[in-house]
């Protein structure tokens, strides 16, 4: 059988192209050294490791990678948050991190999300797959851990 | 050896009429848990309608006939499995809670500081972890058989950790993970010849294989109904009866116990020394028709039927250059299809497989330790048992098309 349209677009749905794109540019991909936050998230459903890494200056994220192996979901989601949360206060970081969660745990909408997260909307699809959207969360949850830890 | 008609089997299995996300469930995810035939579901549905009591208990006429449906599974199993009585067969949760009654009540009474277990580098985490633990409390030795990069152990090496006397060889009788069938008679004689305890983890064996104990001649050998057609929540142990007559019991409770005082109890006879509290009596009542079921289509031919469907789902593979994890003889591997899609995460594998309604496993199966030693981080998992068909192929082909396509890779054409 060949494949349809449909078959597409279903994937296309999931897989955007927008997430693609983050996925394959490897942007903010690896690890500050020195770092003022350090983080390691692991996804207990496929064992995917995340290593969160930032540089803070005067309350804010100055820099921030992500290094690690995993899916497309889990991997697009943490570049696309390291990109967001640069330049932002800690506060601001965390009510960000809060707002993402919400559009994946809370079916929350993509209207909501503050113009910051403009690219996270590309993750949407991600939310009829609910053993997946842990992929979408682990970097999210996993610099949530770092500002715990970080706490002055 | 009457004719192997998977169709027909397949009628027997009312999940398979379900649609996944629109297609047709092709369900190979087997070695995970497998699928119930309507017997099996149909004597859960009689048991809770006309039998329903505690076992072990009552005089009532429900009490008995519980207490007789469930024995005689027992009794089943013992035929099945040939051990030398029923009461050497203990029923628990799952086979994790058979291994961990293994090292709480013949490890922690036999095993002391300094003592040697040994086991593989491809065991489920079931069979690792809590040896892991026995040793973190009694300062025991763990050592580990290596994996080589075929998937398979060498028996020079095994013979060479034997050597130094561990107590208690513990292994798996067919990896889970890439499916490598293990020389289990060989293994045993093996160790038993070193002079230790033996174990052996036959989850992945006991639905597609048929087990012999007397003939194997190992201590302990542990299963799990849910994964042999059989309901959830019903494991087996089954130990050589000396020692489970000289260990003590791993839980305290109700029906475990012959005499009970305020200040001390003795202990039930086998089996029910290891069965505390009320069982899962429901559950074991229904893994009697599973067995019947199994029976009567037979192992061998189980088996083979698998074995084939595998064969052609790795040739799927193979012709698009996708390479399988796990030993290349064809006859040290069982229904259990291993692989990775080169750049491509099995997260996403599993999920575009989804899409066609392909239920496979992706990750790394429980067997972290492997995954570590065969340098990938998962994999994607297809295993086949005696209701799948050229249908599921045909879906898998499909769904492995899709992938390729939709995530532009080659593998053919050394695209990595």
């Amino acid at each position: 059988m060949a494949l349809g349209t449909e078959g597409d677009a279903e994937l296309q749905d999931l897989y955007r192209e927008v997430l693609l794109d983050y996925f394959r540019s490897g942007a903010r991909k690896g690890k500050c050294d020195p770092a003022d936050l350090r983080a390691h998230g692991i996804n207990p459903v496929c064992g995917d490791e995340l290593e969160i890494t930032a540089e803070l200056k005067d309350g804010t994220v100055a820099k921030l990678r992500y290094a690690g192996h995993g899916c497309v979901i889990s991997q697009a989601s943490a570049a696309m948050m390291a990109e967001a949360l640069e330049g932002v206060d800690i506060p601001k970081a965390k009510a960000l991190v809060a707002a993402f969660k919400k559009l994946m745990l809370e079916n929350g909408a993509v209207s909501d999300l503050p113009p910051e997260l403009e690219p996270l909307a590309s993750l949407e699809g991600v939310r009829k797959f609910p053993l997946r959207v842990k992929c979408a969360t682990l970097g999210w949850n996993t610099i949530l851990q770092g500002f715990e830890a970080n706490k002055p | 050896m009457s004719a192997f008609n998977a169709a027909k089997l397949r009628a027997d299995f009312p999940i398979m009429k379900r649609l996944v996300r629109g297609k047709p469930l092709a369900y190979l995810d087997n070695a995970a848990t497998t699928q119930k035939p309507r017997q099996v579901i149909q004597s859960l549905v009689d048991f809770y309608e006309k039998h329903n009591a505690n076992v072990h208990r009552g005089v009532h006429t429900l009490s008995e006939e519980s207490t007789g449906m469930a024995e005689a599974t027992r009794t089943k199993l013992a035929v099945f499995v040939g051990a030398p009585k029923p009461e050497t067969l203990i029923f628990t949760r799952n086979a994790t809670e058979s291994i961990n009654l293994v090292a709480h009540a013949w490890g922690r009474k036999f095993l002391k500081a300094g003592d040697m277990v040994l086991s593989t580098e491809m065991e489920h985490h079931s069979n690792l972890v809590p040896w892991q633990l026995l040793a973190a409390e009694r300062g025991i030795k763990l050592k580990f058989v290596p994996v080589e990069p075929d998937g398979t152990l060498d028996l020079a090496k095994v013979k060479a950790l034997l050597a130094e006397s561990p107590k208690l060889f513990t292994f798996t009788a067919l990896s889970n993970a890439i499916g490598t069938v293990n020389p289990v008679a060989e293994l045993i004689k093996l160790g038993r010849a070193a002079g230790a305890t033996i174990h052996v983890d036959a989850c992945q064996w006991a639905p597609h294989r048929p087990i012999d104990l007397k003939t194997w001649g190992a201590d302990f050998v542990s299963f799990s109904a849910h994964k042999m057609l059989g309901p959830t929540g019903v494991g087996v142990l089954w130990g050589r009866e000396e020692l489970l007559a000289a260990m003590d019991p791993f839980l305290g409770g109700g029906d475990m116990i012959s005499r009970v005082t305020l200040e001390k109890s003795s202990w039930n006879e086998l089996p029910y020394k290891f069965e505390a509290g009320t069982p899962n009596f429901a559950d074991q009542v229904a893994f009697g028709p599973a067995l019947d079921y199994l029976t009567s289509v037979g192992l061998e031919n189980i088996s083979a039927h698998e074995h084939a469907l595998a064969a052609k789902a790795r040739a799927i593979l193979e012709a698009e250059g996708i390479t399988i994890l796990g030993p290349q003889d064809s006859a040290k591997r069982s229904g259990v299809v291993s692989f990775n899609v080169p750049g491509v995460h099995p997260h996403d594998v599993g999920t575009t497989f989804d899409l066609e309604g392909v239920a496979v496993r992706v990750g790394h199966h429980c067997c972290q330790p492997l995954m570590n030693k065969l340098q990938c981080g998962g994999t994607v998992r297809a295993s086949f048992y005696l209701y799948n068909d050229e249908s599921d192929l045909e879906s898998f082909a499909r769904a492995l098309k899709r992938t390729l396509e939709f995530f532009k890779v080659k593998p053919k054409a050394g695209v990595l």
